[in-house]
């Protein structure tokens, strides 16, 4: 890739908002090899706090990109990366949603949408996978994971009340 | 819209790759206004929160190094994470729960190529994705 981190931002995130089967969550553990891993953006700390901080805002959570582009390069980081990881998926949801009707009772779109699921699956696992080794570095934090994965799975709680409960106890100093 | 011009909406955006909110606000937006409508219907979405992610952004960038604010973020991507892993609970139940055919080991292969071997996306998805949609083609 180029040295210019603009051109950088738009060519990983542009491609990578193309195979993100899944949206948001399962585009999390190529976002992190990239950032972290590969151009060095940023610390492992750093983009787990962008996530946490993706997650309590309003709005989609694929917001985090905006977040690794403000911490790349700024404003412009920030509206290269956020425009790069929605223009070429919005483009082509604008084409299909004109076709669609054509389409969507055929075979072969039926059996890409049933073989996309356990791919996207596998992602998202990938990402949940990626996050505890960032953020569960100790007993206590894997036991939030843990509690807040049983909590999340057997009810229906809005998020934010597990967030809240999880920011005071970081607060606390149990994290 | 009916609900079931709604349904048809949410099923082609989540058909698509890329962020299904985003997608399904240009498919909502064009329905009703075509190509303007899309627009609209895409900066009502995104527009308030990229403004306020973007003040978040830039107060991070001043006061991530505090000690007390990276203690309460780990906490919080401590709960987002067990929240992440009931979502792919949720997602494997139906996928495990019935006789053991393709579908698991592919999302096994996905986990293990990503997560444990840590390949490239693209690289995964293009080895994967054929595989998988062939079966899913087949076992219909």
């Amino acid at each position: 890739m180029n040295d210019n981190p603009l051109i950088a931002l738009a060519g990983y995130f542009a491609l990578l908002s193309l195979f993100a089967v899944g949206g948001a969550n399962a585009a999390i553990p190529e976002m992190h090899r990239i950032a972290v891993e590969v151009m060095h953006w940023m610390s492992d700390r750093q983009f787990a706090d962008s996530f946490a901080i993706s997650q309590v805002s309003p709005g989609p959570n694929i917001i985090i990109v905006t977040l690794i582009g403000y911490h790349v390069a700024g404003l412009a980081g920030a509206a290269v990366a956020t425009a790069a990881m929605c223009g070429p998926t919005c483009v082509l949801a604008f084409l299909v949603a004109r076709t669609w009707d054509r389409f969507k009772e055929a075979r072969w779109r039926i059996a890409i949408q049933a073989g996309l699921v356990p791919v996207s699956l596998g992602l998202i696992a990938a990402s949940a996978f990626v996050l505890a080794r960032s953020a569960d570095h100790n007993i206590y934090a894997a036991a939030i994971t843990a509690i807040t994965a049983i909590v999340g799975f057997a009810t229906r709680i809005n998020p934010l009340w597990i967030f809240a409960v999880g920011g005071l106890l970081g607060l606390s100093g149990w994290v | 819209m009916t609900a079931e011009e709604f349904n048809e909406a949410f099923a082609l955006s989540q058909f698509l790759p890329g962020p299904n909110v985003v997608n399904f606000s240009v498919v909502f937006g064009s329905r009703f206004g075509g190509a303007p409508g899309a627009a609209v219907a895409l900066a009502g979405l995104m527009g308030p929160p990229l403004i306020i992610v973007t003040i978040l952004a830039v107060l991070y960038a001043r006061f991530g190094d505090l000690e007390v604010l990276g203690r309460i973020l780990a906490g919080i991507t401590a709960a987002a994470t067990g929240l992440l892993i009931a979502v792919v609970a949720k997602m494997a139940t139906p996928l495990f729960g019935k006789r053991w055919d393709w579908a698991p080991l592919v999302a096994i292969a996905a986990f293990i190529g990503v997560a444990i071997m840590q390949w490239p996306l693209p690289l995964v998805f293009a080895v994967l994705a054929p595989v998988s949609v062939a079966c899913a083609w087949m076992t219909r």
